[in-house]
Parts: C-alpha cells; sequence; structure tokens
C-alpha cells in the first residue's frame, strides 16, 4: 500500500459524522479516521493483525461516505478494502472463498444454476411451508437472514430471456451496451427490462451481450484482487468488440466497480478506454431529460430517494437521479434526511455483521418514516434487497422501486 | 494501566463504555493536531454527569490524570493525554435538554454536536451564531473549553459571547453550577468566563446553556477579488469604519487562491493577490444598504470583479472558493500544519504580507486564509512529516509569526487554544504576572493537578 496515502489523513475528523459505524458507536476504532490509524500503525509495525483489529477494522461497511467528506482526498474505506486485499493475497483464498469468487461467480451459468432451486423453493410452495413450520429457526442464522431477504424471483434470470440486440424506437441516436448485473438479471429482472425501454424509447439501440460475467464486486468483497482483475479483462475484451457510444448499467455496484477497470489494471489503455465510457443509467437519462419529459405521464405519487452508496459516494451522482424523478409531472418528491448515509446492506455486510447492519438499516428506515412517502426510490439491488423487506415490515409499508421502474410507470401511465 | 483500575472505571460507565486494548488505545492517542501523540492508559465514555464524576473522584483519588475529549478535533493537542492517564470522551452525552422559546436559551448536555444544536434552534427561528469549521462533528463542550469561534465571529462574537450558564464537574468530582438563564448576574466572580477557554484543566462540563437570539431575515452573499493586497486590507478596514458590520469577511491569500483553482476549478483569476467573501444578514431593507455601501467601498479600492449572489444557491457558489480553501490546500502535500495568529484588523496587509516573506525566506509554501473581519489569520502550512528538515523550518517560520502577531498587539491563538502545541509562545504573550495568575486560579480548581496536565502553561 501506498504509505503516503495513508500519511494524507490529517485527522481532521470531518468523516466522523458521515461514518454509520461511528454514528451508532461514538468509538474512534469504528471512524474512517481511526480505520486509517489502525492500518497506519499496521504498516509502521505499532500494531498486530489481533482479533480486535481485524474486528475494527471488518466494522466498515465501506460505503465510502467518508470519502465524499474528507477535505484532503483520502478515501478510507478503499484504504481498509485495500489493505483487506494485500492481507489476502498474502495469505490466499479459503476454500469456501474459492469456490464462491473463482468458481461461482465468474460463470454465469453456474450462478443461474446454483440459484435455481431458490425459484424452485420459492414456486413450489415449499417457500411458505418451510416459513410457517419456522424450519429457518433451526438452520444458522445467516442462512435465515438469507432466506428473508429475498423477494419473489423471476421465473428466469433476465440473462437468459432478453434479446441480445433491442433496436431503438423511431430515430437512432446511438447505440450503448448493457452491462446487465447478476442479481438484477437474477432478481430485479423487472428494473432492468425498464431500463431496456427506456433507452429503447429514447432512440438507443441496446446491445446486451449475454456473455457477460459478473463485474467482480463480489471479489473486491472477498479481498480476491486476480479475480477482480480476470472480470475486468473479460469483460473489457468483451463489451470493446462491439461498437458502442457508452456502457450502461442499473446497477450502481457494478458502475462503480466498472469505472475503476482502468485503475484495477494499473491503467491498461484498453480497460482506461472501457471505463470511460461506462454510465450508470441515471447519468444517461439525465442527458435525455428534455425528450424525456414529454413521454412522461402524471404519477400522483410521494417519493423519496435513497442514495446508493455505491451511486453517491463512489460515482459522485446525486443530482441526477433526483432531477429525473421531479421529470414526472404531478409527482410529489420529498428528500430523504441522510439520505447518502449507508442503508446497512453493503454486499454480504448485513449477512456477516447483522447487528451493525441493523442500527444502520434502522435508523434509515425512521428517516424513510419522516419524509411521509408511499415509495422509496433507489438503483443498487443490495439496497433493494435491504430496503424491500425492511419497509414491507414497516408501519406504514413503503414500497421500494428502481429508479427505472418508477420511470417506466410514469411512460406507461 | 493496572488491570483493578480499569475495572473499576468499568464498574462506573460500563464495560462496553471502557477500553483499554491497544487498538483502542492507539486510535485515541491523537487528535487533528499534526504531529502530536500519545497514547492514554485507558478511555472511558461515560453517560451520565453522575459518571462523570464518579470517574473523577476516582481518579483524582488515585493521582491518575484525566484529558477530556469531545469529538477530538483539538488542534493544540489538547485532547491528548500526554502521561498515560484516563481520556474521557463526551460523545455519548449528546442529548438537547431544553431550548426555552420564553427566555431564548438551549441547555445541551456536553457531546451535543453544535450543527445539530444549530439545526435544532433554527427550526424554531432561532440562530445559535458560533460556527467553527469543525462545527458539523465538534461538540459545545469542546466548544466551551477551547472557546471556538467560527466565520460568523466578527458580527456575532465567539462561543465565549453565548455562554450563559454551567454545570462543570470538578477534579474531585465535585458539581460547580455557574451561571444560568439569567441576562444580569453579578454575584461573585464570573466563574462562567473563567472556565470559557479553560480547555479542560479546570473541570469538565456536562450541561452547557447558550444564548440564542432571532434568525436574521435576510442575507447577501458578495465576491470580490482585489489585484492588490493592501486594498483589500483597506477594504476591510474602510467597511468597519463605514459602520457596516458583515456577518462574515472572510478573506483568500494569492497561494490559496491558486491551491482552490487548482482544485476546484471555480474561475478564480491567479493574477489576484486577495478574494474576498462577505456577507451580510439581518433585516432586508439593512441588508440592501450595507450590500450598496460595501459594493462602493469595494470599487473605491480598485476591486477587479465585483459579484453579489441572486439567490441562495448562487450565494452556495460564491461561497465554495472559500469554502473548499482548507481541503484544496490540504491536498497539496501530505502534512497539513493549520495555525490561527490573529492581529488587530488593521494590520491584516503587514501581517499577510510578513507571513509570505516569512514563507519565502524558509523555503515553505504557506497558504493564507481567514477571517479577516476580526484578524484571525490562518496561515496553513503544507508540508510532510518525513521530511524533517522542512518540518524544523516550518517551526521556525511560525516561531517568527508569533513574535510578530504579539509585537503587533495581537495573539497567539485566536481560536484554538494554547494546549501543548503553543505553551512555549504563551509567556511571551502574558507575562511571568499572566502565568502566575493562571497558576493560582489552576490550583484553586485543581489541587492535585488531575485535569488535562501539561495544557496551556
Amino acid at each position: 500500500m501506498d504509505y503516503v496515502k495513508l500519511i494524507n489523513c490529517m485527522r481532521c475528523g470531518m468523516c466522523l459524522p458521515h461514518c454509520p459505524t461511528y454514528k451508532e458507536t461514538f468509538l474512534e476504532t469504528a471512524s474512517p479516521r481511526g480505520r486509517v490509524a489502525l492500518v497506519r500503525k499496521f504498516q509502521e509495525g505499532e500494531l498486530v493483525e489481533s482479533e480486535k483489529f481485524l474486528e475494527y477494522v471488518s466494522l466498515c461497511l465501506d460505503c465510502q461516505a467518508c470519502a465524499s467528506a474528507c477535505p484532503c482526498g483520502v478515501n478510507a474505506g478503499e484504504l481498509v478494502a485495500e489493505f483487506r486485499c494485500e492481507r489476502k493475497q498474502e495469505q490466499g483464498l479459503s476454500t469456501m472463498e474459492d469456490l464462491i469468487l473463482r468458481k461461482l461467480v465468474p460463470h454465469p451459468d453456474r450462478l443461474e444454476a446454483a440459484t435455481a432451486p431458490l425459484r424452485l423453493y420459492q414456486r413450489t410452495g415449499l417457500q411458505k411451508v418451510v416459513r410457517s413450520l419456522g424450519l429457518l429457526k433451526v438452520f444458522p442464522a445467516a442462512l435465515g437472514r438469507m432466506e428473508g431477504l429475498l423477494p419473489k424471483l423471476p421465473e428466469a434470470p433476465l440473462r437468459q430471456t432478453i434479446s441480445e440486440v433491442t433496436p431503438a424506437v423511431g430515430e437512432q441516436k446511438g447505440t450503448v451496451g448493457f452491462f446487465l448485473g447478476c442479481v438484477m438479471s437474477l432478481i430485479f429482472s423487472e428494473a432492468s427490462l425498464a431500463t431496456v425501454e427506456l433507452l429503447s424509447a429514447l432512440g438507443y439501440k441496446v446491445v446486451t451481450p449475454k456473455d457477460q460475467k459478473c463485474c467482480g464486486a463480489p471479489n473486491m468483497l472477498g479481498h480476491d484482487i486476480e479475480g477482480l482483475q480476470d472480470a475486468a479483462r473479460f469483460n473489457t475484451d468483451l463489451f470493446q468488440s462491439h461498437e458502442l457510444d457508452f456502457v450502461v448499467t442499473d446497477c450502481g455496484g457494478c458502475g462503480a466497480e466498472l469505472k475503476k477497470y482502468g485503475h484495477h489494471l494499473d491503467g491498461e489503455a484498453a480497460a482506461t478506454a472501457f471505463s470511460t465510457k461506462v454510465r450508470d443509467i441515471s447519468e444517461i437519462l439525465a442527458t435525455e431529460a428534455g425528450a424525456l419529459k414529454e413521454k412522461l405521464k402524471p404519477l400522483p405519487l410521494k417519493v423519496t430517494y435513497h442514495d446508493p452508496c455505491h451511486i453517491a459516494h463512489c460515482q459522485g451522482i446525486r443530482s441526477q437521479p433526483r432531477a429525473l424523478i421531479n421529470l414526472i409531472p404531478g409527482i410529489d418528491f420529498r428528500e430523504l434526511p441522510e439520505a447518502d448515509a449507508c442503508c446497512g446492506s453493503a454486499g454480504t455486510y448485513n449477512i456477516e455483521k447483522p447487528e451493525m447492519s441493523d442500527r444502520v438499516l434502522s435508523r434509515k428506515v425512521q428517516n424513510v418514516q419522516k419524509t411521509g412517502a408511499d415509495y422509496l426510490v433507489t438503483s443498487n439491488p443490495g439496497c433493494l434487497l435491504q430496503l424491500k423487506k425492511a419497509l414491507s415490515e414497516a408501519n406504514p409499508p413503503v414500497k421500494v422501486i428502481h429508479l427505472t421502474e418508477l420511470l417506466q410507470m410514469s411512460l406507461n401511465a | 494501566m493496572e488491570t483493578s483500575f480499569i475495572k473499576a472505571l468499568s464498574e462506573i460507565v460500563g464495560e462496553q463504555h471502557t477500553l483499554s486494548d491497544p487498538e483502542s488505545l492507539a486510535c485515541y492517542g491523537y487528535d487533528s493536531t499534526p504531529e502530536l501523540q500519545s497514547r492514554p492508559g485507558a478511555v472511558v465514555l461515560p453517560g451520565t454527569s453522575e459518571e462523570i464524576s464518579k470517574v473523577l473522584a476516582l481518579c483524582n483519588g488515585a493521582g491518575v490524570r484525566v484529558t477530556p475529549r469531545g469529538s477530538g478535533t483539538n488542534l493544540s493537542g489538547g485532547s491528548i493525554s500526554f502521561d498515560a492517564g484516563v481520556v474521557l470522551q463526551t460523545s455519548r452525552m449528546n442529548r438537547i435538554v431544553e431550548i426555552d422559546e420564553e427566555n431564548l436559551t438551549a441547555t445541551v448536555e456536553t457531546g451535543v454536536i453544535t450543527s445539530t444544536l444549530h439545526r435544532e434552534v433554527e427550526s424554531k427561528g432561532l440562530f445559535y451564531p458560533p460556527d467553527p469549521g469543525s462545527m458539523n462533528i465538534s461538540t459545545m463542550g469542546g466548544n466551551v473549553a477551547e472557546n471556538s469561534g467560527g466565520l460568523r465571529g466578527l458580527k456575532y462574537g465567539v462561543t465565549d459571547d453565548y455562554v450563559m450558564g454551567l454545570k462543570t464537574i470538578l477534579a474531585d468530582g465535585e458539581v460547580l453550577k455557574t451561571g444560568g438563564k439569567v441576562v444580569k448576574d453579578v454575584a461573585g466572580y464570573n466563574l462562567n468566563q473563567l472556565l470559557v477557554s479553560s480547555e479542560g484543566t479546570l473541570g469538565i462540563f456536562s450541561e452547557v446553556t447558550v444564548k440564542l437570539i432571532p434568525k436574521p431575515q435576510a442575507k447577501k452573499t458578495m465576491l470580490v477579488h482585489f489585484p492588490q493586497l493592501e486594498q483589500a486590507a483597506l477594504t476591510v478596514s474602510h467597511i468597519i469604519a463605514a459602520r457596516i458590520i458583515p456577518a462574515t469577511l472572510e478573506f483568500l491569500d494569492r497561494t490559496t487562491i491558486k491551491c482552490v483553482e487548482d482544485y476546484a476549478h471555480v474561475g478564480l483569476p491567479l493574477d489576484v493577490d486577495a478574494v474576498l467573501l462577505i456577507e451580510v444578514d439581518g433585516h432586508p431593507a439593512q441588508v440592501e444598504e450595507d450590500a450598496a455601501g460595501i459594493r462602493a467601498i469595494c470599487e473605491r479600492h480598485h476591486c477587479s470583479f465585483f459579484q453579489t449572489a441572486a439567490g441562495p444557491e448562487e450565494a452556495l457558489k460564491l461561497a465554495t472558493a472559500r469554502r473548499v480553501a482548507l481541503s484544496a490546500l490540504a491536498r497539496v502535500r501530505p502534512t497539513t500544519i493549520l495555525e490561527d495568529a490573529t492581529v488587530p484588523r488593521s494590520c491584516i496587509a503587514p501581517m499577510v504580507k510578513l507571513i509570505q516573506d516569512t514563507a519565502k525566506k524558509y523555503d515553505l509554501l504557506i497558504g493564507t486564509f481567514g477571517h479577516a473581519g476580526d484578524g484571525n489569520l490562518h496561515p496553513t502550512c503544507l508540508t510532510d512529516e518525513r521530511n524533517p528538515d522542512e518540518i524544523r523550518r516550518a517551526h521556525q517560520a511560525f516561531g517568527e509569526i508569533f513574535e510578530a502577531t504579539i509585537a503587533m498587539g495581537g495573539t497567539i491563538t485566536g481560536e484554538h487554544g494554547v494546549g501543548v502545541a503553543k505553551k512555549k509562545y504563551l509567556p511571551k504573550l502574558v507575562g511571568e504576572s499572566g502565568l502566575r495568575v493562571m497558576r493560582g486560579i489552576k490550583g484553586a480548581f485543581d489541587p492535585r493537578g488531575t485535569l488535562n496536565p501539561g495544557k496551556i502553561f
């Protein structure tokens, strides 16, 4: 790790009020400033990788709210992740990590096959039986949490059913490649269909290469930098083989990772060229606001927006989603207090650190309730999973949908 | 620190609020002061005044030193324990006890964040003006202990001007209540004023009562460029001489302007000596009149550019250059030494000139920005802690800057406190008699020297 990145932290503390885990604990060790200090002191040989050390470092959600707040451009979340990646490279992947990150995640067909039993489980009514009998209580808590988070799955993953080329409606303005995130394809396929419909309606030909692989974000979460680099090379080559104006994604996590391929591959020209073409769907749609506005019909809904960390903090996209929501005639948009605070989903954090995840989530739910909105709009599958469950159980319940689903509703109203 | 003592602490505040693992101690060994670090022996996070009392009684009896800490944003090393004592963090005590709309006061627990209080009182049409740069994380107790200032100091004063009552826990655990909600109070020594800016050496605040004022109805923001530093400084003096007191009168020098432009591309010209950000607030008619007066004065002093914000959004845009000044500077080099030398406002131009000459003499990069209206400048040295020679030169340069500050009738610290960082300059400023009185006061409050030892003198 570049030591200068660590000493760039001037310990001003500006990150503290933005860090979800600091806000819950008030502990310096649970703050970005503290984590940078821990990593620095490890590098300087003052601290060892004790159990406590790992516990403190792993409490980071990697939401990168600290990076947005830092006056000196230090990204504490990223530094901690980088540190953990380096340690992982030294220690090697465990058998389970190797199985998931190398043998399962990079292979969409295997990933889809692995989740097929889940679809069956929901569709055959087995889920109802399991839930009513409380069978999940006998399984490990983590499995119960995972099961509880799952919304109703689509009949088939979108990657299998989507056409490789969707023509533009009317005059063609350009061609975009669609990067279909794994979770979007497996779980939120309706939102991704809405994305394609919007792009096509605005005059874009949409190319969705079927061979695309996971963006590599799970590898990053598992601190497997080599697996991430493999994914980056593969997807770069695949998309660069098409003539594309932009590469669009509707998954905040994928977008953040794709935009960093150039960085992950140490500035390789092809990867850098690919990364500069990547756009979050809201960025593309915002440039078409005029044309879009003409097509949107009134929706008298009370709506609020949750900034996914991977959109707001990692990609710096804040105004576009709000501007798009406000294009809808008759919409009653209400700003969410602490809108860009993490919801606690954070990749697999909600499974690994359930207690802290719940505390962070509960603050989010309270803030959503303060708005009085009927709909919470967001644009990252992790947030969708986490918030759909929590807000369906809230009183009164709040519906959670992807930004493109809201726009599609207005388009077809 | 002995295990039995740590156990005794945890019996008071609870096990989860008592920290003694090496990782935690490492993280409580610093605050925002560059270069200074020292690990405490233990950290406690009490939840009530009673717990603070018991912790202090225990430590005072056992001869263990206690250093209070809010969010650890101190800039003079004031919240670092240099003798492996106990760091007492007040963040858990973060309740707003009361906003009294009849008496126009707010009573808060010591750990309430300054900007949280701002939001709460402003939602009721009231105003708590002190706005230190760290207001989004600094605690009210910390603000009182350091007498924090901020951008609005010129017109509205500093923390000191708003403290009406304090509940302070003394070194032996006794509770001292001073002041209250009354505007007039001459019963005995003014202990409130004595406790403000005591830097944690006289007692630990558990509750603070502050004065509130009505929120100004209107505000106008202006940005002005000056090709010549002297003209900018004269403008500042002449605005005040014209009986106009802006809420904000902020200044950026040439080095800061360049760093801001490199970083934020806000369209600042690189050939000007100074940029002023001016804000007037109050009754709409008064605001209009003041803004017109300021414009005339700026033009008379040959400003090269004058812009008034049309609305709140544009105001925010105009304020960007000042808002990002510290960020822009801090990014240039790994280590940032931020000082707060303060001179009478008539000395702004010679002071800025002196800082620039000193930077040149010691071959250093120093950007100066700050509160021109109240003479409180932030010469900011951009350096690298890995270069001992440069760090030595930086300290020499600041030594000279402080000497000059004192000679001009100014002070070594306008709002950051003496702590340990400025200790060696204090005798020159206050003299033997000043030190003797301060030591006497310390002895009266804390005879065993339990509270924040080694700070101030």
